[in-house]
C-alpha cells in the first residue's frame, strides 16, 4: 500500500488574488518530485480538497519550465478583498489550505 | 547594464530599505509600487473631500529621505504615490524640496482616471452586470502601459509620479527609455515585464512571504533587504540585493513570486505586451543572485483594464473571546446568538472562530484544544446604523452569556468595492506636467 502525505512535506505554495480569483503556485522542494506532483494534484482534486472555499472552477496550468503548477480558482474569495466579510480578504493565507491536501507517494 | 531597485512593494511597506537601496545600490531608477486595487479609490475619495489630497499619504514620509539621497546619488524615482492625484503629489514634492532646500525636478503622469468616459451601461468583468448596478460610482482608473511614462523620462524629471499604471510597467518604462527598446518589440517587453513583474512587490522576492521558521528559514527578516536588478539590452536580467541584508533570493523565492497574481501563464495581460511564462528560464547565477530570460510576448490588447470604485456599504465587525474548557462550545453558543438575534434587520452575519494564546497569556491545559477561541461577527450593510448592530450585540454578550466572555473590540467601515471593466486604449489620452524647483 502506498503512503499517504502531506503536500506540505514536499512542496511549497505561494497565493494571489485578483478580484474573486485565487492563485495558488505549487512547487515541489525536490525537482524530481515534480512528476508525482503533476499525476497527483490535479484539478479535480484541488477543488475537492478546498470544497467550501472554491465555488467556482478550477484551472491547471503546468509549467515544467519553472518545475511549477499554478492552480487559478474562480469565486474564491467572497467577493474579493474589498468587500469580502472574512479576515483575510485576500486569501493569502490559502496557501497553507492547499498544502494540507494529502497525495499517495 | 541598467540598474532598477524596488524599494515599496505596497501602500503600507516599510520605509528604511528603499533609503538604504538609493543610497548604496548603484541604481539608475528606484520604483516605489504603493497602489493596490482599492488603494486608488479611497485616495479619490479623499479627492473629493478635499481638492488637494488624493495621493498616497505616506508620500510625504518616503519622499522626504529619499530626495536629498536620490539627488545626490543620481537615483531617478518613479512612483504611482500620485494615486488619485497625481498633480498634487509632484506639487506636495516640490514643497518639500524647498523645505529641505533640494532642488527638484517632477513629471506628474495623468490622464488615468477615466471616469467621465465610463458607459454606466457597459458590463463589468467580474459579474456581467452593468456598472450602474454598483452605485454610487466613485472612481473610475484605467491601468496606464509604460508608454505613458516615456515623455515624462525624456523630460529629465528626477521624480516622476503616476496614478493608476500596471505594476510591472512602472519597471518597464525606464528599460524601453533607455535601451530605446521599439514598442512593438514584444519580445524585450515581455522579458522586461518579467523583470517587473518579479520586482514590484519588493520584499516577496528576498525571501520575506517565503518563510517558514524549521522548514523555509531566511535570514535577518527583520532586516530585509529589497531588491534589485541588472538588465541587459535584450531583458535578460540578473536580480539581486545589497550585500548584508536580510533575506534570501533563491530560485524557490524567485519562482513563487513570478508566478504570483497570474491568473494565465500562457497569456498575462498588461497595457504593454501579452506574456507567455511557458518559456521563462530561472537560474542561480551566485549568492543571492538569480538570472531571468526567455519570456516571449505577442501584441498588446486592444483595450486597458478599469478599476471603478464604488460605495458599497458598510462593514460592521465585533469580536468577543472564550478561553480553557470548552471554549470551542461558549463560543459557537454565542455566533449562535449574535446570530439569531440580527437574523430580522441585518440578515446574512459572517461568524468566524480565532484562537491561540491572547486571553491567558499561556494555555494552562494544554490538551484542551483549541485553549482559546475568539468569535468574530461581520456584516456588511447599507447604513452605519446598522452596521454598528454587529457590535451591540456581541458587546450585549458581556452580561446576557454565554460564561467566561470578555475583550469585546467593535469597528464600522465604510466599504469601498471595486469591480473591471474595459475600455479601449484610444479613449485614453495621458499627459505629462512638469514642476519644477530651481536652485
Amino acid at each position: 500500500m502506498k503512503l499517504k502525505r502531506k503536500l506540505y512535506e514536499l512542496a511549497h505554495c505561494r497565493a494571489g488574488d485578483k478580484g474573486d480569483t485565487l492563485t495558488l503556485s505549487l512547487f515541489p522542494y525536490d525537482e524530481r518530485d515534480y512528476p508525482l506532483l503533476c499525476e497527483q494534484v490535479t484539478a479535480d482534486k484541488v477543488k475537492a480538497h478546498l470544497q467550501g472555499i472554491v465555488k467556482g472552477e478550477v484551472t491547471r496550468y503546468a509549467l515544467p519550465n519553472l518545475c511549477a503548477l499554478q492552480f487559478v480558482c474562480r469565486e474564491a474569495l467572497l467577493g474579493g478583498v474589498t468587500t469580502s466579510l472574512t479576515l483575510d480578504t485576500h486569501g493569502k493565507s490559502l496557501s497553507y489550505a492547499l498544502l494540507e491536501m494529502e497525495i499517495e507517494a | 547594464m541598467l540598474r532598477i531597485g524596488s524599494g515599496a512593494g505596497f501602500a503600507g511597506d516599510r520605509l528604511d530599505p528603499a533609503v538604504r537601496l538609493a543610497e548604496q545600490g548603484n541604481l539608475n531608477y528606484l520604483v516605489l509600487e504603493c497602489l493596490a486595487e482599492r488603494t486608488i479609490a479611497l485616495a479619490q475619495r479623499r479627492k473629493l473631500q478635499n481638492p488637494a489630497t488624493g495621493y498616497d499619504s505616506l508620500l510625504e514620509r518616503r519622499i522626504a529621505p529619499l530626495l536629498p539621497v536620490i539627488k545626490k546619488q543620481r537615483v531617478r524615482l518613479i512612483t504611482n504615490m500620485g494615486a488619485a492625484n497625481p498633480l498634487a503629489a509632484a506639487d506636495k514634492i516640490v514643497e518639500l524640496a524647498c523645505q529641505l532646500q533640494v532642488p527638484v525636478k517632477v513629471a506628474a503622469v495623468t490622464g488615468d482616471d477615466v471616469a467621465d468616459w465610463i458607459d454606466p451601461e457597459q458590463r463589468v468583468l467580474e459579474s456581467g452586470k452593468p456598472i450602474s448596478a454598483y452605485a454610487p460610482v466613485i472612481s473610475a482608473n484605467a491601468y496606464l502601459g509604460a508608454e505613458a511614462l516615456l515623455p515624462a523620462l525624456e523630460s529629465g524629471a528626477d521624480i516622476i509620479v503616476t496614478g493608476r499604471v500596471a505594476d510591472p510597467s512602472l519597471f518597464l518604462a525606464p528599460m524601453i527609455h533607455h535601451y530605446r527598446w521599439r514598442l512593438d518589440d514584444f519580445t524585450r517587453l515581455a522579458q522586461g515585464t518579467v523583470v517587473g513583474h518579479l520586482l514590484e512587490c519588493a520584499g516577496q522576492l528576498t525571501g520575506g512571504y517565503f518563510a517558514d521558521p524549521g522548514v523555509k528559514d531566511i535570514p535577518n527578516m527583520a532586516d530585509l533587504g529589497f531588491p534589485y536588478a541588472d538588465v541587459d539590452e535584450d531583458g535578460r536580467a540578473t536580480i539581486s540585493k545589497l550585500e548584508g541584508t536580510g533575506g534570501a533570493i533563491t530560485l524557490a523565492t524567485a519562482r513563487e513570486q513570478l508566478l504570483y497574481e497570474v491568473t494565465d501563464p500562457l497569456a498575462y495581460h498588461t497595457p504593454d505586451v501579452i506574456v507567455d511564462f511557458s518559456g521563462i528560464q530561472l537560474r542561480e547565477v551566485g549568492p543571492d543572485r538569480i538570472e531571468v530570460f526567455g519570456a516571449r510576448g505577442r501584441e498588446k490588447p486592444p483595450t486597458l483594464k478599469v478599476s471603478i470604485g464604488y460605495r458599497a456599504g458598510f462593514r460592521g465587525e465585533a469580536e468577543i473571546s472564550y478561553a480553557g474548557h470548552n471554549a470551542q462550545g461558549r463560543a459557537e453558543l454565542a455566533g449562535e446568538i449574535v446570530r439569531e438575534r440580527l437574523r430580522q434587520e441585518v440578515g446574512e452575519v459572517r461568524i468566524d472562530y480565532i484562537g491561540s494564546t491572547s486571553t491567558h497569556r499561556k494555555s494552562f491545559t494544554p490538551d484542551v484544544v483549541p485553549y482559546e477561541v475568539r468569535m468574530r461577527a461581520a456584516a456588511l450593510t447599507p447604513t452605519p446604523e446598522l452596521a454598528a448592530r454587529i457590535g451591540e450585540e456581541v458587546e450585549a454578550l458581556y452580561t446576557n452569556g454565554p460564561a467566561g466572555g470578555g475583550g469585546v473590540r467593535r469597528s464600522v467601515n465604510e466599504v469601498i468595492g471595486i469591480v473591471s471593466t474595459l475600455i479601449p486604449r484610444e479613449k485614453v489620452a495621458t499627459q505629462v506636467t512638469i514642476r519644477e524647483l530651481v536652485p
